[in-house]
């Protein structure tokens, strides 16, 4: 049990590695704060392609959300971080990881826009364009409105999920909140700082995870 | 231009799904100021043949002119005949997250690209037209079913268009909110508006319509004034079909 303790929960441990863990928690909330968008705006426009009437586009459209959401994102992180540097680009790992997380995420949030849009019935559509709105005006004003707030649950469940990707980050050398725990675990063969990465976690997360549980019991049929 | 052009006519409209043919070739001119009702059982293809006048279904073959001009063809600014020829639909197809103003002044916005404060005037005006200006803040699950017909119908009318098309206007209310409705139709007759309407409400038929055209199986089987129509048909199918609904 102490040993338990010791290795676990050593507070004088945690305090030492909290300066280093604080830089990554920032450097996280770096990485959610630009991923998140990304990979939601991304996720809307596979969307709104998903919907258009030139065939080959939607199908385009499948395959790269069928490809996606196929591909472990462990894997496509470190396939994007290894294998793009031999087809002569160069990514920081900040980089790499926004863009095998926006890969990965906007497939998903894709979906989610998709289920939306589709909730939309034709009246809708019919109502807009016999007052002569334009299909992207349409699209824009009347539909996506309704689309987005009919999937609202789903959307931040999503970015709950992409918010713990980042984590993967570390594998990558990229230095967020997980990659800092670790190295202060290295550096103390002490697994404390695990322990508290894993507590900063839980206090960032845990209101979002409330707010999705509201969201879903609040949203009317 | 003469005075006794069309505002809106359509030449050999033809409009088929699969193999069930939804229009077998309509002529129909219809004049400024008209108020035509089209009646027809189920499947007749009234609502395809209103939908097809501002090409929310798109015709197989034949023409539309709007004023004289062929607004059938790819190369045609569809939104401008949109604009031009109004829509009010059957289950009303308010936008439920704008309130009633938003959805009057949405196209006025984006279409006719008023500002918003100018928008909001010719909003409230259609609102007031339609004896709703006091409802302009309230969002559609708010309104009962003829004040959301009506606002329905002041979307249409804040573009100002030379035409609104009606499919089944009332058929979703309950019977005491109809009234509402149909006054608001009367109105706009009186004030000149041009009117296609396809609807079951006989008794407005008779007494409001210049024109009753009866339908069946795609195509325009007769068509009279009113008092012609419901008195006097002369083809067995409208008979058949006007005792059927009990005109």
């Amino acid at each position: 049990m102490h040993a338990l303790v010791d290795q676990f929960f050593n507070v004088a441990i945690m305090a030492q590695a909290m300066p280093i863990m604080l830089r990554g928690l920032g450097w996280t909330l770096v990485l959610c704060a630009v991923a998140v968008p990304c990979s939601f705006l991304a996720g809307v426009l596979i969307a709104v392609l998903g919907t258009v009437r030139f065939a080959p586009v939607r199908w385009l459209m499948v395959i790269y959300v069928d490809l996606l959401r196929s591909i472990p994102p462990l894997v496509l992180l470190i396939l994007v971080a290894a294998a793009l540097p031999f087809a002569g680009i160069r990514l920081s790992p900040f980089a790499a990881v926004l863009l095998a997380l926006t890969l990965n995420a906007s497939s998903f949030y894709g979906e989610i826009v998709r289920a939306g849009i589709e909730s939309i019935g034709t009246g809708q559509w019919h109502a807009a364009r016999s007052t002569g709105l334009s299909y992207a005006q349409s699209l824009v004003h009347v539909i996506l409105p309704q689309a987005l707030r009919n999937v609202l649950p789903d959307l931040a469940s999503n970015t709950l999920e992409v918010i713990k990707l980042t984590a993967l980050a570390s594998v990558v050398s990229f230095q967020e909140l997980l990659y800092s725990a670790d190295m202060a675990r290295s550096v103390t063969y002490n697994s404390s700082p695990i322990t508290l990465a894993a507590l900063i976690y839980l206090i960032f997360l845990w209101p979002l995870v409330r707010l999705i549980g509201r969201l879903e019991h609040g949203v009317k049929a | 231009m003469t005075t006794d052009q069309p505002i809106l006519e359509v030449r050999g409209l033809q409009k088929q799904y699969g193999r069930h043919v939804a229009l077998a070739g309509i002529d129909l001119k219809i004049a400024a100021g008209e108020l035509v009702f089209v009646i027809g059982p189920s499947g007749s293809g009234k609502s395809t043949l209103l939908r097809c006048l501002n090409r929310l279904e798109e015709p197989d073959h034949g023409q539309i002119l709007f004023e004289g001009q062929d607004m059938s063809g790819k190369k045609n600014d569809l939104n401008l005949l949109r604009q031009r020829v109004g829509m009010v639909f059957q289950a009303f197809n308010l936008y439920p997250h704008l309130t009633a103003l938003g959805n009057v002044t949405l196209a006025v916005r984006k279409v006719l690209r008023k500002s918003r404060e100018a928008a909001d005037a010719i909003g409230l005006a259609a609102l007031r037209q339609v004896g709703l200006v006091e409802k302009a803040g309230s969002y559609p699950n708010e309104l009962s079913g003829g004040q959301q017909q009506r606002v329905g119908i002041a979307r249409a009318l804040a573009l100002e268009p030379k035409v609104v098309l009606f499919d089944e206007p009332t058929s979703a209310l309950d019977p005491e909110l109809v009234r509402s409705v149909l006054e608001v139709m009367r109105d706009l007759k009186r004030a000149g508006m041009t009117m296609v309407v396809v609807s079951h409400e006989m008794k407005f038929a008779r007494e409001a319509a210049d024109r009753v055209i009866f339908m069946a199986e795609g195509a325009i089987v007769e068509q009279g004034p009113p008092e012609e129509i419901f008195s006097h048909a002369r083809e067995p199918r409208t008979r058949a079909f006007l005792s059927q609904v009990g005109a």
